[in-house]
């Protein structure tokens, strides 16, 4: 399997998007670029479970690499893992289903998709790759795109939220930049991410280099308090672009803080983590309650992701095995989670032209497919049985109770408590929106989602249902290397 | 005798042009559109010949030295002429006295060119002085604007002054040492005394002004607002770049001995200078006083680079100024096609410029992210190499510096790539029909930018030069 592909096929899509001529041929080779990266994502998936199944005990499969700065040790070089493999699938999933929902854009067409696989391009080079360099390289060229997606297609005050995201998403890439050129001296000259994993990294530069690296990630997964983009830069964007930035932007991070800064750098990881725990709990309350008090579906959404993503940072930080790949599970069941909400967002919007939770109402009863999808991914949110939100903070907490002293306990059960609070704003945003009268003599004759649409959210619904009935084979995915990072640690004391 | 002419044949060439234009001033005229093409094609040869008969060595005792890396940094600053000639054809052809603007311009880059082979403090200083002078007057060329003429006083005067320090320095110099020639200062400097050190503090000083480092900086923005584009493009990418290149030459060459001493000047000037430019930048309106800031931003970067003192901060600083080129000449060909058709400079007037010149928008979009060194364009690389060689003396802080610095700057390029694509104005730049020499301008700088980061020979090339 070549892992390149999954690098040049967004790249070639963008170029002839650029090339195309009109809107329709847009949007055509925009899909079929991004159902050929479904369909080779899958083929990954497939390659990746065959190696797996013969036993290959390689840390990362499919490994390739070639010098790019031969005098600076720097070079492209990629390969896999369970995880990697999962986040792939996931950004795939989310990049059709974000072409689908974009079907009818009219601004600038061209130049939306164009962005869309920028954007695309960075996220599924980021996951791939195992230099540093480059990893930072493609982090970094997923940010620019999110300014001008939420700039030129955004709502409300766009222009503030987009500065807001690119400052404070840059501010988060500089401080993982000094961490990363730390690493690169600390390591006598390597970005490789393997080969810096085999050097001993005194305990004294860890102390330094691990809060930069895993605050500077941690800005990009809303790390409380760095969490402030998030509700402004989801709420202006357009549908696709939110649907992005909280399904895959936000996944950069997380990945991030645990393929580098706690993989990297374990002695700092367990001497920080106290810190991760408290602030990510935090984050999980604060994005909870902070969702009851929104009236605009898009900003329950926003706040609500904060407090979700809060269960990947504490996961990370609880340091076990099984908390460590439920973090890893919440990042894709949230990712095709809100992925889908901000789906159904754009659709209702479209409709109905107002994003108030107050004046909605009884729209089950005209948009029966669009509502329909809405229950589904709230009471995924609220972390329903059958569905992947369940099997994911599931994980986390039985993962987190498996440390048996108080502070641990203490934070699992304060995280655990968002889950009535989340229950609570769910289920009341979406009686209000769906049940009741219809509130608007205009919403009576809207019309329920096209083919288009139904399409993208059939597919977000699909994962969503697979990995809640059956969640062993992500969990075969994401342990092993789940467990390589903890074996790191573990060899600490 | 052949290898006096190997070895300055690109002097040589510069010097044929002059004579040819001064040929052509006194005898019958040529117009502006025949004359033109003719500049473009020698500089374009001159550039393509200086990839042949590279050869090291000396030539009037020392005076005079040419290296692989010097050919190297003297095609840079001819390429950026070149494109300069390309990109600001609309403005030259109008101007009356195009034969005497590329006299100057030509002499200027002479100068540049000795300066940087010169072997010799007494060789240099003269150099600088050529390549001083007549950009004053460059500087003064738009005859009808007072600010032209404000602009050039003050270039003049700074430079006078700063010269007067810089000579001062190398009096001291010669006191302390007792030699002006490179390689015998590199052997006399000590590091022990203290006069040396103030020596180099002076002389330092007259090289910072060149190179508008803070607190030297203060005559940029004027001279940069008052003089036409091509002025301003050659000012701040080739004057910039070559003081850089002798810089690097003195520091690391002839200052060698006193490394400690100016590794700690290079990291404070580089922070005080990131500092200010960009904090000056973000209240700019005016979009040559904005460039004139940034440019101010990135010599702080520059810095930066040049303060590790080994290899891999020649090669960073050549590389970054390789990219910075192609960036800011962009950059500046946008503001010059639109202030040549419409005279608009403010940054305000570019709202909305996207609905109406959408190549336009997207050249300066490009331009801009490569300065503030954004990925996939070529100044991410740039800037990060020039932070990886900043970052191998181990100082966290200092790297810490610099990376935030990156964000501020990014906060005023992306003011303008806001006004650009969602600016509202109800009277935009109207659609501009851009000439092609002006567009092949163009194309060069934009693929220098998209391509230059990933023809990973090019860094290799630079470090092989540096040995």
């Amino acid at each position: 399997m070549n892992l390149f592909l999954l690098i040049e096929i967004p790249l070639l899509t963008a170029v002839l998007v650029l090339l195309c001529r009109n809107k329709d041929q847009v949007k055509w080779v925009s899909l079929a670029g991004s159902v050929a990266q479904l369909v080779l994502s899958f083929i990954l998936l497939f390659a990746f479970r065959q190696e797996s199944a013969i036993g290959n005990k390689a840390q990362m499969f499919f490994e390739q690499s070639f010098s790019l700065f031969a005098a600076l040790n720097i070079n492209f070089h990629v390969g896999v893992d369970g995880i990697s493999v999962a986040m792939t699938l996931l950004t795939s999933f989310v990049l059709l289903s974000g072409v689908l929902v974009s079907w009818n854009i009219d601004k600038m067409t061209k130049e939306f998709y164009f962005l869309l696989f920028l954007l695309a391009l960075g996220a599924y080079g980021f996951f791939i790759s195992l230099d540093l360099f480059v990893l930072f390289f493609f982090l970094e060229v997923s940010v620019i795109p999110k300014y001008l997606l939420i700039a030129i297609w955004g709502s409300g005050k766009k222009e503030y939220a987009a500065n807001k995201l690119a400052l404070m998403l840059m501010g988060g890439s500089a401080l993982i930049l000094v961490g990363i050129l730390g690493l690169y001296f600390v390591s006598d000259h390597s970005f490789d991410l393997l080969t810096i994993s085999k050097i001993k990294i005194g305990i004294d530069s860890q102390r330094i280099i691990f809060p930069l690296l895993f605050v500077g990630f941690g800005v990009f997964t809303a790390l409380f308090p760095f969490h402030t983009w998030v509700p402004d830069g989801h709420s202006s964007a357009p549908t696709a672009g939110s649907m992005f930035l909280a399904g895959i932007s936000m996944k950069l991070g997380g990945y991030g803080c645990l393929r580098v800064a706690t993989y990297l750098l374990p002695e700092g990881a367990k001497e920080y983590s106290t810190f991760i725990i408290v602030l990510s709990a935090i984050g999980i309350l604060y994005g909870a309650f902070a969702t009851m008090m929104q009236k605009d579906l898009k900003y329950i959404n926003a706040y609500s992701s904060v407090s979700h993503v809060g269960f990947t940072l504490l996961g990370i930080g609880m340091l076990t095995t099984t908390a460590i790949t439920g973090s890893m599970m919440q990042m894709v069941s949230h990712g095709l989670m809100t992925a889908l909400f901000f789906a159904v967002i754009g659709m209702i919007y479209d409709r109905t032209h107002t994003r108030m939770v107050n004046e909605m109402g009884g729209l089950m009863k005209v948009l029966p497919f669009i509502t329909t999808a809405l229950f589904i991914v709230g009471l995924c949110s609220l972390g329903l049985p059958g569905l992947s939100g369940f099997v994911a903070e599931m994980t986390v907490f039985v993962g987190s109770w498996q440390h048996d002293d108080m502070f641990h306990r203490v934070a699992t059960v304060m995280a655990t408590m968002s889950i009535v609070v989340t229950a609570v704003y769910i289920l009341r945003a979406i009686a209000a929106t769906v049940m009741g009268p219809i509130k608007n003599e205009n919403f009576s004759h809207l019309k329920d989602a096209t083919w288009n649409e139904r399409i993208a959210a059939i597919i977000l619904i699909a994962g969503i249902v697979a990995i809640g009935i059956a969640p062993g084979w992500l969990n075969d995915l994401l342990s092993p290397g789940a467990e390589i990072i903890m074996n790191r640690i573990g060899a600490i004391q | 005798m052949v290898e006096f002419f190997i070895l300055m044949k690109n002097e040589l060439v510069v010097i044929a042009i002059i004579f040819f234009l001064l040929f052509v001033k006194i005898g019958k005229s040529i117009s502006n559109d025949r004359l033109l093409p003719i500049i473009q094609l020698t500089l374009l040869l001159n550039f393509v010949f200086s990839i042949f008969f590279n050869k090291e060595g000396d030539i009037s005792g020392n005076m005079f030295q040419n290296t692989p890396l010097f050919v190297f940094e003297k095609s840079i600053l001819n390429l950026a002429v070149y494109i300069i000639s390309l990109l600001c054809s609309g403005w030259l052809r109008k101007t009356q006295n195009l034969a005497e603007f590329f006299i100057l311009l030509l002499s200027a880059l002479l100068g540049m060119f000795l300066m940087i082979s010169s072997g010799n403090l007494l060789m240099f200083y003269l150099s600088l002085e050529l390549a001083t002078i007549p950009v004053a007057a460059m500087a003064n060329f738009d005859l009808e604007r007072r600010r032209s003429s404000e602009g050039a006083m003050k270039l003049i005067l700074s430079s006078a002054f700063s010269s007067g320090i810089l000579l001062f320095g190398i009096s001291l110099i010669y006191g302390a040492s007792g030699s002006i020639g490179f390689t015998e200062l590199s052997q006399r400097i000590s590091g022990a005394s203290s006069l040396e050190i103030l020596a180099f503090v002076f002389f330092f000083t007259g090289l910072a002004f060149k190179l508008s480092i803070v607190p030297f900086h203060l005559w940029t923005a004027d001279v940069y607002e008052g003089s036409p584009i091509a002025t301003t493009s050659f000012l701040s990418v080739v004057s910039k770049g070559a003081v850089a290149f002798i810089m690097l030459t003195i520091l690391y060459k002839v200052f060698h001995p006193l490394q400690e001493v100016w590794y700690n000047m290079l990291v404070a000037l580089s922070v005080i200078t990131m500092i200010i430019g960009n904090l000056f930048a973000i209240r700019q309106q005016n979009i040559k006083r904005f460039l004139a800031f940034s440019s101010i931003a990135q010599v702080g970067f520059i810095l930066a680079g040049m303060s590790s003192g080994d290899k891999a901060g020649i090669t960073a600083t050549v590389y970054f100024i390789l990219i910075y080129l192609f960036s800011n000449l962009a950059a500046f060909g946008v503001a010059d096609v639109i202030a040549n058709r419409c005279g608009k400079e403010n940054i305000d007037d570019y709202k909305g410029l996207y609905g109406t010149n959408t190549f336009l928008s997207w050249m300066l979009t490009l331009a801009l992210f490569s300065l503030a060194g954004i990925p996939p364009t070529a100044g991410f690389f740039g800037k990060l190499f020039l932070i990886t060689a900043a970052a191998s003396k181990g100082s966290y802080w200092f790297i810490t510096v610099a990376a935030l610095n990156m964000v501020i700057s990014l906060y005023y390029y992306l003011r303008i790539v806001g006004a650009i694509f969602m600016g509202k104005n109800e009277n935009p730049i109207a659609k501009i029909k851009i000439s092609s020499p002006v567009m092949f301008g163009f194309l060069l700088c934009g693929a220098g930018i998209i391509f230059t980061g990933f023809i990973n020979w090019i860094y290799d090339y630079i470090l092989s030069l540096t040995l």
